[in-house]
This record gives structure tokens, C-alpha cells and sequence, in this order.
């Protein structure tokens, strides 16, 4: 893309294609002999990385497509079935949604890069406004597709994100119900979501060559940001800047494949483990954490109108960067000034992302606002000040002369800023966990033989837990997304085949039509699921004082508390997730005879310590010596508890152990790989200095 | 590129390059296996394809019916005496997929047929007591198959599929 190439083919077939459409030419000239700058940093490889990124999702993308079903009453299960049995479904859907935190992770990082070193002055704005588009369809296109699996965040997250319509004057309201294709969001949203979910990643793509063509006629910033003069300033991209993404890229892999393996569930919200149900919001409505910062904007104006503005304005002012800041030199390094400011404002964005994830009250309010103040204030005010008033420092003659002074090496200061964005992304992250279960007590840590990267599940545990359930909870609670042939699967509770077949005939299931037209009861079959208590929730309801038993297939993912800071930083090293389980544990073994003095128990409630609010319908279901082991087990309480929860994680997630078996094999390769490509990317660039 | 330095050791900085490439190639392959592995049939539809048990008392002599098995229609007539001897008659080596019709049902069961509807052709479904040999005729092509389901007449190259069946009494079989 950078003017006529001189590659021509010696193959006399491809010289035919060539002269007709000099395809091989373009790639040629536009991967191969394109001059790229000799200073570049790794900041420089998240081009590269984000390219992949795309490639990923789309990839994975259409594949998921291929399983699910954009219907408000399957949505949902259709997600729990692709992960529980489409082949390595698990795993495509972990590196789908984990992927889109990944993307938003290097978008960023590609963005500050470009806010550091001045790559969106001239000639360059245009390439920078592409990029602020594909950001734009970045959110959109994450934000639809965190509807699809229809949970309870992805419902409420719909409703809130279209009703910022609503506040556009006169026309509010048509353009909401015109989104939505009905009175709420419903099925409509959802299809029309799914589709649009699917098209947008072709129009980024569409985009993103126009940026890349952008990219190689102006050609590529650098470090120091004067552009290249003679040949000595650049080198070929491949192989030195190839290898060098191709090095990038692996790293990136790497902490890409600790969330896909290992903390799955790290950045998502409990939340969205429970059905979508109109009827019913959570008590946080949280975005996903690459909103939070426009979140946090929105919500620290009091005016609706001007909130909804504030937080579009908050990305919009990107693509007029380039005028507003019209100082001439480009890279920070050379900006005193407006080096520190930088730094200042990389924090103001971290905080207005923390805050984004706090209740909108006290405190948090006023420094929103005051953060609020100050991303603005960075570009409307500071910038175009500084270009002003600041005395920049000498820029260097030439890349060549900037690559000599600085052969002493800038690498410590590069691993310190990744670790602070790292902290801060993860701050931000992690933020979602912080929320706490409001009004109940924190349940202690347990120890499960599940946890950690070697974790596996105990098969005596499962068995008892099976037990548990059958005899006590499956009176009230469904367990829907378990079939019985799961008992036998590997990984699972270790039943053979025959057993779990002879599990199975023991219940009755509902099957018809027959032949007369009439529904019939017959013995369970493997391939059946675990037959609900009731058959519908109106049922349940009325059966229990008018609250629905949840069903426990998921209910392990499904409840979570704060862990507050800095424990969620530190959860990310040591892979704890496990706040689920310990909730569940510390609920059953939670009830208190008498509520402490002073507290209120509403008619047909029960008190538990770890109830949000304490008051819970179901009454205490377990006494010790009432359900009989027959392995030795203590038949107390607290035996009974942590055995069903320790089933009920597996149910949750059946392929728990195939995911950390292979997310092992993955790491030593990859780290294999890493080092590899290490020493191939030093080797070449052996002959450039 | 070629520069003095990378002349000095050609050796170790090929086998490195080569080593790079071989495991890059290694992943990559490995990356290819689930994403083709997903669109096998997936573990609950494997479980739905389990085997099925059919009644045959209602089915009268003379008549047929069709019950679905893994999602492929599987006809189970029930022939009369003039259909079995009609399809023993014909000498086994005239036919264009010789199988005699002893080998094709269940010994003891002669008159119990239990083929796969699914032509042998391109898949369409034929019409049973339909055609020149009172067996099934398919309308897509013009296939006609005999009173043992094997191929007699038209485009399809063989018999029509015997599914993995048994008899558990006298008036029940399992399909798969
Ligand atoms: S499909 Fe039956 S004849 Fe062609």
C-alpha cells in the first residue's frame, strides 16, 4: 500500500496472476519490503496484537454462531449446552469472552501509545480518527454481544444502554422502542442484537484495512517522532518487524491463556449466570470493565440529557485530539510537561474506572465528578495550554541517532509501566468482585481439592454430594442442565456407564405424544436431564411461601461476594475463584435458631449469617444424621454442606478438570514457544544494530 | 541480513529458526483440531442417538411403519408370505448388489424387513409398496427396490442399509 512494488514473481504462473492483479505485489510491499522504523518499542507490537484479536474473535465468533440460538426462551440454555457439550465448547466460548477483554485490554494500551508519543498529529489524523471508529464499533459490537447469552447482566445491561436513548429530546422514546422492536427488550432486541453482533466485526475489519492503508501512507510513528530521512532510520518489516509482533503476540498469548484456562470467570459477573428475568434487576447493574470509565462519567452528572452526553462526548473528543493539542513536537519524551500530565491522566482513567464499579453514592459521587472534571479538563484545557507555554525538549536529528543514544537500554522502565497498567487493569477488573453481597456476612475461605491449577474434583465428595441432593434438595430445587449420563462422563463423579443407567431408570420422565396423542411417564433414561420438582415457576412459588427455589445447575457460578482490596488483585495470581462454593457452603451450615436482637424477621423467613439481608424463605434443609453415608463420611451438618457444594460445582462445570488439564499443556508450550521466538527475534536483530 | 556475524555461525542460527518454525507449526496443527472437532454431532445429540426399542404388535401382515432412529427413518414391514417367496425367488447373482434375502432379515423373523428408508441414491426417501418389485420405489430418481429393500432397477448403486438391530422377544426388537 505504499506506492508501486518492485516484487515480480519468477514463477511464470504467478507472473500471469500478477500482471492482472498484483496482489502479491501489494502484500509484498505492504509486509514485506514496507520500511518500518528501526526504534520502535513493544508498545509498537499492539497493532499487530490487536489484529489477531480480531482474527480470534471472529473466528471463534463464527463458530459459536454455529451453535447458538438467538432466541430470548433457548438464548441462554443454548450457551450452557454448547459449553457443557459441543466439543471443546468450553473452551471456544472461554477464549470468545475472555478474547473480548483481551481486545479491549490492547486497544487500550495501542490508544495510550498513540496519546504518549503524538501519532495522531499531522500527517497522521486521519488514521487516528479511523482508529477512534473502530473503537466506537468495538463497544458496540461488545455490548451486543454481551446480550446474547441472556443472563441476568446481559438483560439489565440492554435495558440500561438503550434507554440512554431516551434521553435524546422528542424523540426518545420512538427511538428506544424502535431498538428494541417492542415495548422492552425481548426476543426482538435479541435477535436483531445477534445479528448485528455478527456483522460488525466484518465492518471493524473493513476498517481496520483502511486504517492499516492510512498507517502505511503516512507511515509509522516511533519513539522519538521525527520520521525517517535516509535508509539507515528504517529496516524492512519482515523479518524485523514481523518477528518482533510475532514475539509480542506470543506474550500477549500468554496472559491471554491465563484467563482462558484458569480465570475464566474472573472478569464476567456472577450475575450472569442466572437466566434473564424481566421481571427482576440486580442490585448492581455493572458493565463490563472496559465501560466502567464512560459509566462512572455518566453517572456522575445529575442531569440525564447532559449525562448521556458527557459520556459520548467522553469518547468523541478522541478524534478532535489532533487539533486540540497542536504542539509540534510529537513524542512525549520530549515534552516535560505534558509527559507528566500524560501519567496523571493514564490515573484519572484508571479511577473513573474503579469508581464506575462502586454504588453511585458518598463519596464515590464527588470524586467522579472531580475525575469527571478532569478528563475533560485534560483535553479542552491542558492540552491546548500546554502546546502553548511548554518548552519542549530537543528532538533527536534522526531514528538512527535516537537508536545510538539510547543503546543503555530503556527496559526496566517498560516492564514497570506494563506492570502498572496490569495493576490498573486489573484494578478495574477485579472491581466487578468488589461489589459486596450487601447485608450478609462474608463466608470464610474453604479449602477444595478443585481449587487452583491442579485442581480436581474428589469423586467420594461428588457421590456424597449426589446423595445430598437427591435426598434433600431435589425436593425443591431442579438441576436442569445436568443429565444423567453426565455421572459417567469423565471428570465427573466417576459412576460407570451401567450405574448411571440404572441412576437414570430410578426416576420418572414425562415423554409423548404417543401414538393415542396422550403424554406418558416412563422410566429415566442416560440421555435424559434430572427431571425439575415443579413445573413451572408459578408452581414453585406457590408451593413456597411465594419464593422460587433457584435451580442449582449453575449455582455455583452463579453467587459470588466481594472480596474487596487488594484480596481480587491477589486472586488473579493465585487463580481463587472459588467464592462460590464458599458462599454456598457457608449458606447451608448459616442458620441461626433465634435472629439477633434488634432484627426484624419477616413472617416465613428464616435467618441465615450469609443471606444478603438475612432473611431467606428456605428453611434450614439440613440436620445432622439425615441423609446416611455409607463410605464412613461424618454424617453431620457441615459434611452434608461441603459435599453437595462440592457436587454442585461440578455440575456447574462439568469439564473443570479437561480445562486446567489442557490449560497445562498449553502454558509449557507456549512458554516453549515464547523463548523460541525470543532468541529468532534477537538473532535477526543482531544484524540491524 | 547477511552480514559477517550471521556467517559465523550458520549452523546454530538454522537449527534455531527451524526449531521456531517446527513448534509454531506444532501449535498451529493443535489449534486446528477443536475447531474442527466442534462440528462433530455434540454429546447430547450422541446420548439422543442411543438405541430404541419398537413394539411390533401392531404392525399387521402386509403392512409398515416408519419410526426414526438417529434421525434417519428406519421402515420395519411386516411381508407376507407372497412378498418373502418373491424375494427368495430371484437368482442372487442377477442382482446389481448380490445379497440373498436370508441374509438380510433376522433367522426365525423371516417376515420381519428392517431397512433404513434412505435411498441409496442421493437420500431421498422412497415410497414403500411402491413399484415394479412391490418393494419401494423412490420418487426422486426412480430407484425401485424389492420386496428385501436391494436394489433392482434405476440410479442407486446398493441395497438399502440393515440397521443394527435385535430381537428381544417375539414382538419387540432394538434398533441400534
Ligand atoms: S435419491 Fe432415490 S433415486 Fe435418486
Amino acid at each position: 500500500m505504499s506506492g508501486p512494488s518492485d516484487f515480480q514473481p519468477t514463477n511464470p504462473a504467478l507472473k500471469w496472476i500478477e500482471r492482472r492483479l498484483p496482489i502479491m505485489g501489494l502484500m509484498h510491499s505492504s509486509f514485506v519490503a514496507y520500511p518500518t522504523p528501526r526504534n520502535l518499542n513493544y508498545w509498537w507490537t499492539f497493532g499487530a496484537i490487536l489484529s489477531f484479536m480480531l482474527g480470534v474473535q471472529i473466528l471463534t465468533g463464527v463458530i459459536l454462531a454455529m451453535h447458538y440460538t438467538p432466541h430470548a426462551d433457548m438464548a441462554f440454555k443454548s450457551v450452557e449446552l454448547i459449553v457443557r457439550d459441543v466439543n471443546y465448547g468450553w473452551l471456544l466460548r472461554n477464549i470468545h469472552a475472555s478474547g473480548a477483554s483481551m481486545f479491549f485490554f490492547a486497544v487500550y494500551i495501542h490508544m495510550f501509545r498513540g496519546l504518549y508519543y503524538g501519532s495522531y498529529k499531522e500527517p497522521r489524523e486521519v488514521l487516528w480518527i479511523l482508529g477512534v471508529i473502530i473503537y466506537l464499533l468495538m463497544m458496540a459490537t461488545g455490548f451486543m454481544g454481551y446480550v446474547l447469552p441472556w443472563g441476568q447482566m446481559s438483560f439489565w445491561g440492554a435495558t440500561v444502554i438503550t434507554n440512554l436513548f431516551s434521553a435524546v429530546p422528542y424523540f426518545g422514546e420512538s427511538i428506544v422502542t424502535l431498538l428494541w422492536g417492542g415495548y422492552a427488550v425481548g426476543n426482538p432486541t435479541l435477535n436483531r442484537f445477534f445479528s448485528l453482533h455478527y456483522l460488525l466485526p466484518f465492518v471493524i475489519a473493513g476498517v481496520v484495512v483502511l486504517h492499516i492503508w492510512a498507517l502505511h501512507v503516512a507511515g509509522q510513528n516511533n519513539p522519538a517522532g521525527v520520521e525517517p530521512k535516509t535508509e539507515k532510520d528504517t529496516v524492512p518489516f519482515t523479518p524485523y518487524a514481523t518477528m518482533k509482533d510475532m514475539f509480542g503476540v506470543s506474550c500477549f498469548l500468554l496472559f491471554f491463556a491465563w484467563f482462558i484456562f484458569y480465570m475464566p470467570n474472573y472478569l464476567g459477573d456472577a450475575e450472569n449466570y442466572i437466566p434473564a428475568n424481566p421481571a427482576v434487576t440486580p442490585a448492581h447493574i455493572v458493565p463490563e470493565w472496559y465501560y466502567l470509565p464512560f459509566y462512572a462519567i455518566l453517572r456522575s452528572i445529575p442531569n440525564k440529557l447532559a449525562g448521556v452526553i458527557a459520556m459520548f462526548g467522553a469518547i468523541l473528543i478522541l478524534a478532535f485530539l489532533p487539533w486540540l493539542d497542536s504542539a509540534k513536537t510529537r513524542s512525549s519524551k520530549y515534552r516535560p510537561l505534558a509527559k507528566q500530565f500524560f501519567w496523571m491522566f493514564v490515573v484519572v482513567c484508571i479511577g473513573l474506572g474503579y469508581l464506575g464499579a462502586q454504588p453511585p453514592e458518598g463519596i464515590y459521587v464527588i470524586v467522579g465528578r472531580i475525575l469527571t472534571f478532569l478528563y475533560f479538563a485534560y483535553f479542552l484545557i491542558l492540552l491546548p495550554l500546554l502546546a502553548r507555554i511548554e518548552k519542549p525538549r530537543p528532538v533527536p536529528n534522526s531514528i538512527a541517532d535516537d537508536v545510538l543514544a539510547k543503546s543503555g537500554g530503556k527496559a526496566p522502565m517498560v516492564s514497570a509501566v506494563i506492570a502498572v497498567l496490569m495493576a490498573g487493569g486489573l484494578l478495574v477488573g477485579g472491581a466487578d468482585s468488589a461489589r459486596a453481597a450487601e447485608g450478609g456476612n462474608k463466608p470464610p475461605a474453604q479449602k477444595w481439592s478443585f481449587s487452583g491449577p491442579f485442581g480436581k474434583f474428589d469423586r467420594g465428595a461428588m457421590q456424597r454430594g449426589l446423595k445430598v441432593y437427591k435426598e434433600v434438595c431435589a425436593s425443591c430445587h431442579g438441576l436442569s442442565f445436568v443429565a444423567f449420563r453426565n455421572l459417567a462422563e469423565p471428570g465427573g463423579p466417576g459412576y460407570s456407564v451401567a450405574q448411571a443407567q440404572a441412576f437414570a431408570s430410578e426416576y420418572k420422565v414425562k415423554d409423548g405424544p404417543n401414538d393415542q396423542g396422550e403424554m406418558f411417564e416412563r422410566p429415566g433414561r442416560p440421555a435424559d436431564y434430572f427431571p425439575s420438582p415443579f413445573p413451572n415457576e408459578q408452581a414453585a412459588r406457590a408451593a413456597n411461601g411465594g419464593a422460587f427455589p433457584p435451580d442449582l445447575s449453575l449455582i455455583t457460578k452463579a453467587r459470588s461476594y466481594g472480596r474487596g482490596f487488594p484480596m481480587f488483585l491477589i486472586d488473579f495470581f493465585t487463580q481463587y475463584q472459588e467464592q462460590g462454593p464458599d458462599y454456598v457452603t457457608a449458606l447451608l451450615q448459616g442458620y441461626e435458631d433465634k435472629p439477633p436482637a434488634g432484627f426484624n424477621l419477616p413472617e416465613g423467613s428464616y435467618f441465615n449469617t450469609y443471606f444478603p439481608g438475612h432473611a431467606i424463605k428456605m428453611p434450614k434443609p439440613l440436620n445432622d444424621g439425615q441423609v446416611t453415608y455409607d463410605d464412613g463420611s461424618p454424617a453431620t451438618v457441615a459434611q452434608y454442606a461441603k459435599d453437595v457444594t462440592h457436587f454442585l460445582m461440578w455440575a456447574a462445570e462439568p469439564h473443570m478438570e479437561a480445562r486446567k488439564q489442557l490449560g497445562l499443556q498449553v502454558f509449557v508450550f507456549l512458554i516453549l514457544l515464547t523463548v523460541l521466538l525470543y532468541f529468532t527475534k534477537k538473532k535477526v536483530w543482531a544484524n540491524a544494530h | 541480513m547477511t552480514t559477517a556475524s550471521s556467517a559465523d555461525h550458520p549452523t546454530r542460527r538454522d537449527f534455531l529458526y527451524v526449531a521456531t518454525g517446527a513448534v509454531a507449526a506444532v501449535g498451529a496443527a493443535a489449534t486446528v483440531w477443536p475447531l474442527v472437532s466442534q462440528m462433530n454431532p455434540d454429546a447430547s445429540t450422541v446420548a439422543a442417538g442411543a438405541p430404541i426399542e419398537v413394539d411390533l404388535t401392531p404392525i399387521a401382515e402386509g403392512q409398515d411403519i416408519k419410526v426414526f432412529w438417529r434421525g434417519k427413518p428406519i421402515y420395519i414391514s411386516h411381508r407376507t408370505k407372497k412378498q418373502i417367496e418373491e424375494a427368495r425367488k430371484v437368482p442372487v447373482s442377477s442382482l446389481p448388489d448380490p445379497q440373498s434375502d436370508e441374509q438380510r432379515v433376522k433367522p426365525g423373523h423371516d417376515q420381519w424387513l428392517v431397512v433404513v428408508g434412505i435411498c441409496t441414491h442421493l437420500g431421498c426417501i422412497p415410497i414403500a409398496h411402491e413399484g415394479a418389485y412391490d418393494g419401494f420405489f423412490c420418487p426422486c430418481h426412480g430407484s425401485v427396490y424389492d420386496t428385501s429393500g436391494r436394489i433392482r432397477q434405476g440410479p442407486a448403486p446398493t441395497n438399502l442399509p440393515v440397521p443394527p438391530y435385535t430381537f428381544v422377544s417375539d414382538t419387540k426388537i432394538q434398533i441400534g
